[in-house]
C-alpha cells in the first residue's frame, strides 16, 4: 500500500478526487435546495452516449473530448426533462427516470457497437461506467483538476448570489439578477461536475457524489454557508478514502469505494449530528418528557421551531 | 420453440409484466422509486447468492422482496426525519448498490454474476439455461420465472382492482373509506421487486425502468382510463421488446440497450401524436380555437 501511495501517479489521482468531492459536494448543496438531488442521477446516466459518440469521432481516449460529448448530450437529456414535463401531463420524475434509462439504454448500444468495431484501443471506455480513477493518466489528471477548480471558484466568487438565487427568487429579481441567467449557470456548473466526475465515480454512482454529502451536512448546521462548507469536506474526504481503498485491489471500481466512505459519514452524520440526528433528537425528547412529567404546564411551543436554511 | 421465439417470448413477458406495474408507478408518482429499486434488488440477489452460492429463482425472489421492501422503508424514514424525498431516495439507492457491486467486486469473483450482466442483462443466454416444467417440457428458467411473476401480478392487481384504482387516484379518500393503504403500498412496493429481479436477467437493472416507466408513461397520454392505460402499457411493452429485439440483431448490439431505446421511440411518437396530449395536436388545437369560438360565437347571436 505505501508503495502505491508513493508514485506520484496515484498521488495525483488522490489529489484529483479530493477537490472533486469538494466541488460535487458544493454543487450538491445548490442541488439539494433546488429540489433537484435526482436530476443529477439523470444527468450523469443521460451523459453517456455523449462519451461513447465523442470516443468513436474522436478515436482517441481524450478527456476533454470526452467532457464535451457527455456535457452535450447531458444537457439534450435536461432539455428534454424539461420540455416533456412543461408540454404534456407527464410528471418531472417520470420524466427523469425515462431520459436516464432511455439514454443510458442508448449509451449501452452505442457501447456495445463501438467495442466491437474499434478493436482493443477502447478497453478503458467500459471504465465510464463504475469508474476507475486508477486508469486516469496525468493530463486527464490535470483537465479534471483545473475544470473541478473552474467549480469551486464559481460557487465561491458568487456565493451571495447563489444564496438569493435559492431562498429568495423574488428579492433576487428586484435586486436585478436574472433567474433565467443564474439557472443556465446552474445548470452548467451541475452538468460541468457530473461529467468530470464520471472517468473516476462512473454514470451510475455519480449521483451519489452531488447527494450524500448535502445531506450528512445538512445534520450539523442550519446555516447555508456551513453546509456547502461542511459538505465540501465531506465529499473531498470520502473522494480521497474512497480512492485509496480502491486502490489496495486489483481492479476494484473507485466509485462504489467513494460512496461507501460517503454513507459512513453519514450515517455518522445521521446519528450524531448536531442538528436533527438521531442521538440529540433522542436526548431532547428524554428531557422534554421529564419536564412534562415534573410540570404539565409548560407546553410543547417552547421547543424552538426548526428553521429551513438560514 | 426456436432460439429466437424464446427470446422474443422473454423479452415479451419482461415487456407485459413491467407495462402494467408501470401504470401505477407512475399514477402513484414513484417513478424514481423503481429506479431506486431497480438498483437495490441487485444487493438482495448477490447477498442471496452469497448464502445460498446457486443462482436460483426463488432465492433470487425473497432475496428481491427483503431489499426493495428495506429501500422503501428506508426511504420513508428518512423522508420522515425531514431529508428531502428524492435526497433520500438518492441516499438509499447509491449506498445499497454500491455495498451490492463492492461484494460482487470482491466477494464473488467473475464465476456466475459480474456487475456487467446485472446491469445490461443477457437475454441471449436465456435460452440455454433451461428447467422441466410438467406438461410443457424444457422451458429456460427465466422465462418461467418471468411468467409465474406474471401471474401472481395480475391476479394481485385484478383480485383488488377498485382498490389499486382508489388508492392510487386518491389516497385520501380510500384511507377514509378504510382501505389499508400502507399494506397496499408495501404490496405493491414487492410487486415491483419481484418484477425487477424477473426482468433482471432478461434486460438488467437499469433497462428495466425504461421497461417499468416509458411505456406506462407513454400509454398515460393515449387515454384517461385507467384499463385502458393498463392494455396499452402492456402493449407498448411488447412492441418495444419486439423492435428492441429486431434493432439489435439489425445492429448487432445489446439487446437490452436496444429495448430501452425502442421505448423511448415509443414514447416519442405518443409524445408528438397523441390526439389529446400530444404536442402537435395542442400545436393545431392552439390555432384551431379562434374559429370554433367564431362558430360558438355565430351559433349563440
Amino acid at each position: 500500500m505505501l508503495n502505491s501511495l508513493l508514485s506520484p501517479n496515484t498521488q495525483w489521482v488522490l489529489l484529483s478526487t479530493l477537490i472533486l468531492g469538494m466541488a460535487a459536494g458544493m454543487i450538491g448543496c445548490l442541488a439539494y435546495w433546488k429540489k433537484q438531488s435526482l436530476m443529477s442521477d439523470a444527468l450523469s446516466h443521460a451523459a453517456l452516449p455523449g462519451v461513447v459518440v465523442a470516443f468513436a469521432l474522436t478515436g482517441t481516449k481524450n478527456l476533454l473530448f470526452m467532457i464535451i460529448g457527455a456535457a452535450v448530450s447531458a444537457l439534450i437529456g435536461a432539455w428534454l426533462i424539461g420540455w416533456i414535463r412543461s408540454s404534456s401531463r407527464i410528471k418531472e420524475d417520470t420524466a427523469m427516470g425515462m431520459i436516464l434509462s432511455v439514454f443510458f439504454g442508448l449509451g449501452i448500444m452505442l457501447l456495445t457497437i463501438v467495442n466491437r468495431t474499434a478493436g482493443g484501443n477502447q478497453s478503458g471506455l467500459d471504465n465510464f461506467i463504475f469508474g476507475q480513477a486508477a486508469s486516469m493518466v496525468r493530463k486527464d489528471v490535470f483537465t479534471m483538476l483545473a475544470l473541478a477548480l473552474l467549480v469551486i471558484v464559481i460557487v465561491t466568487v458568487a456565493f451571495k448570489e447563489w444564496k438569493l438565487f435559492l431562498f429568495d427568487p423574488d428579492f433576487a429579481r428586484g435586486l436585478g439578477l436574472s433567474s433565467r441567467w443564474m439557472n443556465a449557470i446552474y445548470m452548467a456548473v451541475l452538468v460541468l461536475v457530473i461529467v468530470i466526475g464520471i472517468q473516476a465515480v462512473g454514470v451510475i454512482l455519480m449521483a451519489a457524489m452531488l447527494i450524500i454529502p448535502a445531506v450528512s451536512a445538512r445534520y450539523w448546521t442550519q446555516s447555508f454557508r456551513t453546509m456547502v462548507i461542511l459538505s465540501a469536506i465531506f465529499g473531498g474526504g470520502s473522494g480521497l478514502i474512497g480512492t485509496l481503498i480502491s486502490t489496495l485491489g486489483k481492479g476494484w471500481p473507485t466509485g462504489p469505494f467513494i460512496v461507501i466512505a460517503s454513507s459512513v459519514l453519514f450515517t455518522v452524520s445521521l446519528v450524531f449530528g448536531s442538528e436533527k440526528g438521531l442521538l440529540i433528537q433522542a436526548l431532547q425528547l428524554r428531557s422534554e418528557k421529564k419536564k412534562q412529567v415534573e410540570d404539565p404546564s409548560s407546553s410543547w411551543t417552547k421547543v424552538p421551531a426548526i428553521r429551513e436554511g438560514e | 420453440m426456436t432460439y429466437t421465439g424464446w427470446i422474443l417470448l422473454t423479452a415479451s413477458l419482461v415487456g407485459l409484466s413491467c407495462g402494467i406495474v408501470g401504470v401505477f408507478l407512475i399514477l402513484r408518482r414513484m417513478a424514481m422509486m423503481a429506479d431506486a429499486i431497480s438498483h437495490t434488488v441487485l444487493l438482495g440477489i448477490v447477498t442471496a447468492f452469497l448464502i445460498t452460492r446457486e443462482l436460483n429463482g426463488p432465492h433470487m425472489l425473497i432475496g428481491a422482496i427483503i431489499t426493495g421492501l428495506l429501500t422503501a422503508l428506508l426511504v420513508q424514514w428518512f423522508h420522515s426525519r425531514g431529508v428531502q424525498q428524492d435526497a433520500s431516495i438518492g441516499v438509499v439507492f447509491t449506498t445499497l448498490f454500491a455495498i451490492g457491486v463492492i461484494l460482487i467486486a470482491t466477494q464473488v469473483g467473475n464465476a456466475h454474476l459480474d456487475t456487467k450482466h446485472a446491469l445490461m442483462g443477457e437475454i441471449a443466454f436465456v435460452p440455454w439455461e433451461v428447467m422441466n416444467v410438467p406438461l410443457l417440457g424444457e422451458v429456460p428458467k427465466a422465462t418461467f420465472m418471468l411468467a409465474a411473476v406474471l401471474l401472481v401480478v395480475l391476479v394481485v392487481i385484478l383480485a383488488f382492482y377498485k382498490e389499486w384504482k382508489i388508492t392510487s387516484f386518491d389516497p385520501a379518500l380510500a384511507a377514509s373509506i378504510g382501505i389499508p393503504v400502507v399494506l397496499l403500498h408495501y404490496v405493491f412496493m414487492s410487486m415491483v421487486s419481484i418484477t425487477t429481479v424477473a426482468s433482471f436477467d432478461a434486460v438488467g437493472a437499469i433497462m428495466v425502468v425504461a421497461m417499468l416507466i416509458t411505456p406506462a408513461a407513454a400509454a398515460y397520454l393515449w387515454t384517461d382510463k385507467l384499463s385502458i392505460m393498463l392494455v396499452l402499457s402492456g402493449a407498448f411493452g411488447v412492441i418495444s421488446a419486439f423492435a428492441g429485439y429486431y434493432v439489435a440483431v439489425w445492429l448487432d448490439t445489446s439487446i437490452s440497450g436496444s429495448m430501452a431505446f425502442a421505448t423511448g421511440i415509443v414514447f416519442l411518437v405518443s409524445f408528438l401524436l397523441s390526439p389529446k396530449h400530444g404536442v402537435l395536436s395542442r400545436y393545431l388545437y392552439r390555432y384551431e380555437r379562434p374559429d370554433q369560438e367564431e362558430q360558438q360565437i355565430d351559433a349563440v347571436s
